[in-house]
């Protein structure tokens, strides 16, 4: 079986289980974030009173963190009477940042888990060796009834990454290459291990990034295998005690690819859709109105320390907006500790409040119709960063910071 | 739930996201007279004037790919889509819709069988589609007996429901 089968089958309290096969399993960590008041409505149409274990509920306020409409801070209220009646102590209230950073900083994520929350980009916690993904509302407020939800054993795609990275080519465009290469729907309903040599050079930031931008291939889940790199991230922060699961040698992927990425470029997904990725060069000179740096895709100290290394002394392009947006309150508090914040002020860059805020059009940082911008999140859909006709290029942190510099898309390699 | 579904069929492409089902910018909305309003208003935002209840949707690989949010569900639920016919679906979209009863049914080859305007008809438990405008037939994905059940009870929500109204009643 492959590790993630193991997690699988130990929740659902069997012995083995394959892929296709339906399983019900006990759920670790049920997460909510505040664009899903539907949760809560659906777990009282449900007839649910009680939930499940509160201690095991977590409610995430980072989409409308802090709330630009009365509906917005409405939906906020509810929620925090929700968590009051129910005993729900984790609420991470407008001042903690994006879900997926915060389970990070706090050691919320381990190995062996099974994490759902209301987020399509749930997959990033695979980097930890967890067994998590999205759901919707109702799927949620069956967890808080019950503890379980229903999961279709997915078949499982291994992609081993060989060669050494370049300098100047980070995780962002490995991820953004293989989308390009493989398209937004190769591995709808699979989970997708990533595995080889270079994993042993990449931190649990580009970790995280990488897992967090399967979604982006329509993969149920992510998984990279724990090594030294997790176990010395975890050390400090959790304190349960964790199971690794590892995979059986016999094991049989569904898929079993191998990307070279010693001559890999930066790269960049241009509108439309993600898996429209080319090497940022050939986009080298586009005129932008903004660069956008944040997201759980790429708001971490690392993403940070990159941009304020590349503007340190300098200024952001007078006809081009920076907007910085740090993902968790551990990240900003992290950033300016070291001087980064300060640096990229300096630089002219607009720091906005933690959380998800423009990565999907909801407020701090909109595009007008018709302008562009590069950014270091993770969709470029019509309409997801304001106007329906706002473009969207996504990038590196590096390359967003490279091209605020020049107010054009441009090649990071050049500021290194 | 009837398990056959009859009506005029609404093509569309590939990867079309649940924005473009949903556009994010209605998410605060949660009443579903008014999410019903948007649906597919991403590509089309006429949809709503033209589209009648009972009417299936057609779609090309990964509908209702992109982000969690139920509305894409709720909205074509709201219309009274009477199933989603696509090569292949997002699969959280794919959940929310089974959990509140709308049926998504997975046919390869569906965007060449059927045309705008088309009317089909489908069997939603052994996933027969018949173009009935040009006659054809073709075959989805059988619908599994596990997500079956649930889409035999409307969704998981009164499936649910009923399991905590019998606990209630069994300590009352
Ligand atoms: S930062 Fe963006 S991608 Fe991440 S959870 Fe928030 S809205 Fe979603």
């Amino acid at each position: 079986m492959h590790a993630i089968e193991k997690i699988l089958a130990a929740k659902a309290g069997v012995d083995s289980v394959k892929s296709g096969e339906i399983v019900n399993c006990d759920i670790d960590v049920a997460g909510i974030n505040d664009l899903y008041l539907q949760t809560v409505r659906s777990f009282y149409e449900m007839k649910g009173t009680k939930v499940f274990n509160p201690d095991k509920i977590i409610m995430f306020f980072d989409h409308y963190a802090p709330c630009a409409t009365v509906m917005q801070a409405d939906n906020h209220k509810h929620f925090r009477q929700f968590c009051a009646e129910q005993g729900i102590k984790k609420l991470m209230d407008i001042n903690a940042g994006v879900c997926h950073q915060v389970m990070a900083d706090i050691g919320w994520s381990y190995p062996g888990e099974i994490i759902i929350i209301t987020d399509s980009h749930t997959t990033t916690h695979g980097a930890f060796g967890a067994f998590s993904t999205g759901v919707g509302a109702t799927d949620l407020a069956t967890i808080m009834i019950t503890g379980k939800l229903w999961f279709m054993v997915p078949e499982i795609i291994r992609i081993n990454l060989t060669g050494k990275l370049p300098q100047g080519v980070y995780a962002k465009d490995v991820i953004l290459k293989i989308i390009g290469d493989l398209g937004a729907d190769y591995a709808v309903y699979k989970a997708v291990e990533f595995a080889g040599p270079v994993l042993k050079e990449l931190s649990i930031s580009e970790r995280m990034c990488i897992c967090n931008m399967t979604t982006e291939m329509g993969a149920k889940a992510c998984y990279i295998q724990p090594d030294e790199i997790t176990k010395e991230f975890l050390k400090e922060k959790v304190t349960a005690k964790y199971k690794i699961y590892e995979t059986d040698a016999d094991f049989k992927y569904a898929e079993d690819l191998t990307y070279d990425v010693s001559n890999f470029e930066p790269q960049v997904a241009v509108p439309f859709s993600v898996d429209n990725v080319f090497d940022l060069s050939k986009y080298a000179g586009t005129k932008l109105n903004q660069a956008y740096l944040g997201s759980c895709t790429g708001g971490r100290t690392e993403d940070i320390a990159i941009a304020a290394n590349i503007l340190k002394g300098k200024q952001v392009h007078k006809d081009i907006r920076m907007i910085l947006v740090p993902a968790s309150r551990g990240v900003l508090a992290e950033c300016i500790a070291k001087g980064y914040i300060q640096t990229l002020l300096e630089a002219g860059v607009t720091l906005t409040a933690t959380g998800c805020a423009a990565c999907l059009g909801i407020h701090q940082g909109l595009l007008a119709e018709g302008e562009s911008c590069i950014s270091s999140t993770n969709r470029n859909f019509p309409g997801r960063m304001g106007h329906k006709k706002g473009q969207i290029y996504l990038a590196s942190p590096a390359s967003v910071a490279a091209s605020a510099l020049h107010g054009v898309i441009s090649d990071p390699r050049t500021e290194l | 739930m009837n398990n056959i579904a009859q009506g005029r069929a609404f093509v569309f492409g590939k990867n079309i996201d649940t924005d473009q089902i949903y556009p994010g910018c209605f998410v605060e909305l949660t009443d579903v007279e008014d999410v019903r309003k948007h649906a597919m208003a991403g590509v089309d935002e006429d949809f709503v004037k033209k589209f009648k209840v009972g009417d299936i949707i057609v779609a090309g690989t990964n509908f209702g790919c992109g982000s969690s949010r139920e509305h894409a569900a709720i909205t074509l639920k709201g219309v009274g889509v009477g199933a989603v016919i696509a090569e292949s679906f997002g699969r959280i979209f794919f959940r929310n819709a089974i959990n509140l009863g709308v049926p998504v049914i997975t046919c390869k080859g569906i965007t060449a069988f059927v045309k705008a305007g088309d009317r089909v008809l489908v069997n939603i438990e052994t996933g027969e589609i018949k173009n009935e405008t040009t006659g054809n037939t073709a075959h989805a994905v059988p619908m599994s007996p596990y997500i079956m059940n649930i889409l035999q009870s409307g969704g998981i929500k009164p499936m649910i429901k009923a399991q905590q109204e019998a606990k209630i009643n069994a300590v009352l």
